[in-house]
Order: C-alpha cells, then structure tokens, then sequence
C-alpha cells in the first residue's frame, strides 16, 4: 500500500489517540462510556471552533494569539447585550459573529499590507480585546434571555444516556464546512498553496494578500463563535474566559499534524488532536490530582506526544524510498 | 539614502519617540511628576521608578533578545520567573538555607529550564513555540509544587536590601540590569560571540557550513535566557518581599517579546539591537505609569498597549511610513 507523507502523519496522530484512550479506558472507571464522550464533546466544541479557525491560519503559515481574548471579548460583549435587553433573539449572535470576522480582517490587513509579523499583529489584538472585555465589565456578567432558554433545549442523543448541545453541533458543522473548503474549493487549495511556499503561489497567479488577509477572517469569525458557545453553557460572560486558550488551541492544532512553517496539515489531523488534549483535560477529574500536578501531567504528556508524533511521522522516508523501489 | 531617510529606517528612533509623546502627555497633565529628590542620600521620583519597576522585565527582554536572534522564541519566562523566586525563597525562609547556596539554586533552575528548552529546540526539532509553551505550563505547576501553591513573604534582610536598597544613591536593581548589560554588551559587540548568534539567526545552513556549531551556541542562548528569567525573578520577589508562585510572571514573556520587537529585533532572527530591547521596556513601563497617573483601571490597560506597541509597529514599517508619508508630500505639492 503506498502511503502519502501527510496521511501517514495522521495516522500517527490517530494511534497516539487510540493509545491514549485506551490507557484511560483501562485505568479509569467510568471513563470508556457514551455520556463521558458526550462531556468530552459538550466540554470542548469551543476549543475545536477555535481550532478548526486556527487551522486555517497555521496552514497558511500564520499564527493568531488573540483568539482566547477573542472568545472572552465575546462572552462579556453578549453578557451585557442581552443583559441590558438592547438585543433579543439571534440579533446578539450575529452582532458578535460580525465583530469578531471584521477584528479578524483588520488584524489580517495590517499582517498582509504592512508587512508586520502576525505573532506580534495578534498578539496587540490579543491585549486589545482582553482590555476591551475589561472596559465592558470587571467581573462576571449573569443574564437570563428567552432566546437562550430555548435554544438550551436543542439537544441531539448520540447514545445511551448521552446528549449533546447546540454548542457540540455547531462544532460538527464547522468541522465539517471546514473539511469541504479546505479540500475541495479554491480557497482552501489556495490557502494550503499561500503555506507552502508564497513566492510560488504568487508567481501561480493566486492573490496571496487577499488568502493570508481572509484566513484571519476565518479565525476571527471561529473564535467569536466559540465566544457564542461560551456564554450559551452558563448565560453569562466573563473577561477573564479563554484566558492562555490561545495556547490550548494553537497545542491541539500541532498536536493534530499541522506544521506551523504551513502548507502541511488539514482540519482532521486538528480533530484528533482537540480530541488528544480534551482527554488530557479530563484526566485530572477522575484521577483526583492536585492543580499543580495537572500543569506538570499537562506540560509532560504535550511534550511526550508531539515527541512520538515526531518520531512516527519520521518514519516515512523510509516508507517511501521502498514503494519507489518495488 | 538622505539623512532624514536613514534617521527614518532607525528602527529605534520610534520607540524613543514614543517614550518622549508619552512623557510629554505627563508632563502636561501631572507638571510635579518629573521632580527627583535625593533623600537620605538616595534617588527617588517617578523617573527613576519607571527605571526600578520595570529591571526585571529589562533582565527578560535581554535574554529574550538573544533566543529571537537566534531564530527562536521563549514562552515560558514568566513561569521560569515564578519557578526561580519560590524555589530560592522557600530555601531561605523556610528551609533555613543560606543565600549563598540558595541564590544559586534558584538561578540553576533556571537556566536548566532553559537549556531544556535548547535541547527540544536542537535535538528534538520541535517548533520554539511549542517546546516553550511546555515548560511555560509545567514551569509554573513545578513553581506551585515548591511551595504548595502558597504566597512565600521574604523576610531576609538581604534579600531586601537587593531588592529595594540604594549603593551610591542608584537602586542596587538598576546595578544589576547595568552590569548585566555592559557584561554583555561587551560579550556580543567586542567579541565573535554577537557576529556568530547574528549568523545562526540569519541563516542557520550557511553559518554552520562555516564552522560555527550553531546547535551548542542556540542551546547556550537559551539556557542563558533562562538564567536571566531566573534572575529576574529572584529580584522582583526580592523587591515585592513575596514569592507568588501563582501570578508571578503572568505574562510577563509577552512583554519581553514586544519590547524586544519594538527595540528593532527582527523576529525572523538575525540583526538584534540589545539597547533598542531595553528602550522597549521602558516605553511599556512609561505607559503604564501614564495610564497610573490618568486613572485609568488597571484592568484596562492592555487596551491603550496594544495601541501603541501596534502603532510603533506600524511606524517602523516601510510600506506604511511610504503610505502616510507619501500623502503628506502630495498634499504639499498641491495635488
């Protein structure tokens, strides 16, 4: 069987998910079960929104910082509209979704048409909107909006005693629009094409500035939704959410096969490895381990994943050099 | 190239122009902020504190500077920070161990930290985002660890003197960012040793194609930003009188990596301007106290921050400098 570079990486990345799993499953008690999936899947769509968005920047060799402000922005922005009564319905939701694409976009033109490194663009955006959440509220907001009462009773069984939220479908739809633009239309080949290699792209006749400045509309709107997705849970909004989220998304996506020098990669590898880090996540809750623990646990197994994906994906050279000699 | 033009391309010449917008804003609105007053013989006012509450960040942009030229950055300063001061302050406030033994603990740990990150830097080829990010959490779960996730208060007298004394009416802090300046100063500019980290930023192929062992050296950077990281800590618990292994830090690596950006650090490695990290840290600093003096909420802050540290940026960038510029110049020509 001949086995691409990329599709070999992935499969490393989905054995190191089944090893994982399984070394849980055994372990734990209660831990291989269709509602613990379920919570798995509750307890992270956010987390994979905000991966799905970062995906699409990674691969276009960029990076974003700001989208954990983003989603916090986002929970105090509608906290207080729908709070206050200023907006009812899916008004609120919209008002935000927009925020966040144009926030995104304005980041992507100063990125793109100043020629500045997107690590320090997204990172000014990253304290931009931490402050601006501050500006909104200091502390948590609680709200109560009949919109949100009823949008709470969407749920989905996807197994016995298992339920999931709005929230969890959303990320599925994500998930998978992001599956179909970034394989099968021009602007996602273009975008794999911009990470690559620029020069080439551009030399293909591909208009680079305007990919590079929509992939961080993309995530910009991603991270918004995410911030949709927060205040749904708990009806309220809080500045301080998301904070170092940043961080936990940027992690799953590299985790999940996407190399931050770009072109290489996709939007599957980055659900398993929202998958990979909502199991680390959730370890600590059924092995009754102290905070500081859960960070060493947290840091140590990053680490010795990203190694043995390394080391498995480093495999395939050989794989190759035998296909071409039979 | 005029000299208008060449004084334009300085990438320093926008954060000193910063500083000096920032400190005429004060100057307008708070008149007394500028009086320094010599009191028992020592310095004080609110330009030297700009300088006394910031040396630790100043430490951290330094070391910072050096791991970005080699083409790298480092996330986890701040938990180093954290990791440093409680490991030494729990020896010495509660383990009874002296200084001498305890200070050096402190400061290993560190650059151990540091030089773990080189390794999966070098050996492992991992990202330096990511190998970072790893000890930025695990650094502050190991700091928590030490001391059971408790505020450690410093009562060594010592510790206290370094902290907040005065040797020849200067803060002992500023004499230690000072030294470690002028040292490396010296190290970078007066030896190979700045031409070789510029070589292995610029490109890292063909500096080792000229015999320059670019994996030991960017493994020696960065153990030596962990030290100072850890440096850093030791004297911000030293002048707070507490080791906080919980916020100590927090976020403080953000700082350092925008200073040294702004100071004209190319993040792409290569070309870096020790001097140019250190103004960075005093236009966050100068900030910060004019945000202070405005009364604005603390909680605000990131705000205004990120609009000047975004606007310097754009300052320095030639595309956009051509653009304002350029219409400044049509207008006068009467276009």
């Amino acid at each position: 069987m001949r086995l691409s570079a990329s599709k070999l990486s992935l499969l490393s990345t989905a054995f190191v998910l089944l090893l994982l799993f399984t070394i849980c499953a055994v372990s734990f008690d209660g831990f291989f079960s269709m509602p613990m999936i379920a919570n798995l899947l509750r307890n992270n769509a956010y987390l994979g929104i905000m991966a799905v968005g970062m995906t699409f920047v990674i691969l276009s060799k960029g990076i974003d910082l700001s989208v954990g402000a983003v989603y916090g922005f986002t929970t105090v922005l509608l906290a207080s509209l729908y709070e206050s009564g200023a907006v009812s319905g899916p008004l609120g939701w919209a008002i935000a979704l927009g925020l966040g694409l144009g926030f995104g976009l304005f980041m992507g033109t100063l990125i793109v048409r100043y020629e500045l490194p997107p690590f320090l663009v997204t990172l000014g955006g990253m304290f931009f909107a931490r402050g601006m959440a501050f500006v909104i509220t200091e502390q948590s907001l609680n709200f109560s909006s009949s919109f949100y009462d009823s949008v709470a009773n969407i749920e989905v069984q996807i197994g016995p005693r298992a339920y999931v939220g709005l929230g969890t479908i959303l990320f599925a739809v994500v998930f998978l629009a992001a599956l179909y633009v970034l394989n099968l239309t021009r602007f996602g080949r273009s975008v794999y094409a911009v990470g690559g290699n620029e020069d080439s792209a551009r030399l293909m006749g591909l208009s680079v500035d305007r990919i590079k400045i929509s992939v961080y509309g993309v995530n910009g709107f991603c991270a918004a939704l995410a911030g949709v997705l927060g205040t749904m849970s708990t009806e309220s909004g809080n500045p301080v959410n998301g904070n170092m989220d940043e961080l936990d998304t940027i992690a799953s996506v590299v985790i999940g096969g996407t190399l931050l020098t770009g072109g290489k990669g996709g939007v599957f590898g980055t659900l398993l490895g929202v998958l990979i880090f909502a199991i680390i996540k959730a370890i600590p809750d059924f092995g009754n381990i102290s905070s500081p623990m859960i960070m060493i646990i947290k840091g140590g197994l990053l680490l010795s994943f990203i190694l043995l994906q390394a080391q498995l994906s480093r495999i395939k050279p050989k794989a190759e050099t035998i296909v071409v000699k039979s | 190239m005029s000299a208008r033009e060449s004084l334009q391309k300085t990438p320093i010449l926008w954060p000193i122009f910063g500083i000096v917008f920032l400190l005429l804003i004060l100057a307008f609105l708070k008149p007394d902020f500028f009086s320094i007053r010599i009191q028992d013989g020592h310095l004080y006012g609110n330009l030297i504190d700009i300088f006394t509450q910031s040396s630790h960040v100043m430490l951290l942009a330094m070391g910072m500077t050096l791991v970005i030229a080699v083409g790298g950055v480092d996330l986890s300063v701040g938990s180093v920070m954290a990791l440093a001061a409680t490991t030494t302050m729990v020896l010495i406030e509660q383990a009874g161990v002296g200084l001498w033994l305890a200070i050096p603990v402190g400061l290993v740990a560190g650059t151990m930290i540091g030089a773990a990150n080189g390794a999966l830097v070098v050996f492992a080829k991992l990202q330096p985002i990511v190998a970072t990010l790893v000890f930025m959490v695990a650094g502050r779960g190991i700091a928590q660890l030490a001391s059971n996730s408790n505020v450690i208060t410093v009562n060594n007298e010592a510790m206290k003197t370094w902290g907040n004394g005065h040797f020849l009416a200067i803060p002992i802090s500023l004499w230690m960012v000072g030294l470690v300046f002028v040292v490396l100063y010296f190290l970078l500019r007066k030896t190979a040793l700045g031409l070789l980290v510029e070589a292995v930023g610029d490109n890292e192929r063909a500096s080792q194609f000229c015999g320059i062992d670019s994996n030991r050296l960017r493994i020696i950077v960065y153990a030596f930003c962990g030290m100072l990281a850890g440096m850093a800590g030791l004297m911000r618990a030293a002048s707070t009188v507490v080791a906080d292994p919980n916020t100590m830090g927090l976020m403080l690596e953000l700082d350092a990596i925008f200073a040294v950006i702004i100071g004209g650090t190319a993040l792409t490695g290569g070309r870096f301007m020790l001097g140019g990290s250190i103004l960075g840290v005093i236009l966050l600093q100068t900030l910060t106290t004019t945000l202070i003096a405005l009364d604005m909420p603390p909680a605000w802050a990131p705000a205004p921050k990120a609009v000047v540290i975004v606007a310097v940026c754009l300052m320095q960038s030639g595309a956009f400098r051509k653009e304002v510029f350029g219409l400044f110049r049509l207008r006068r020509a009467g276009l």
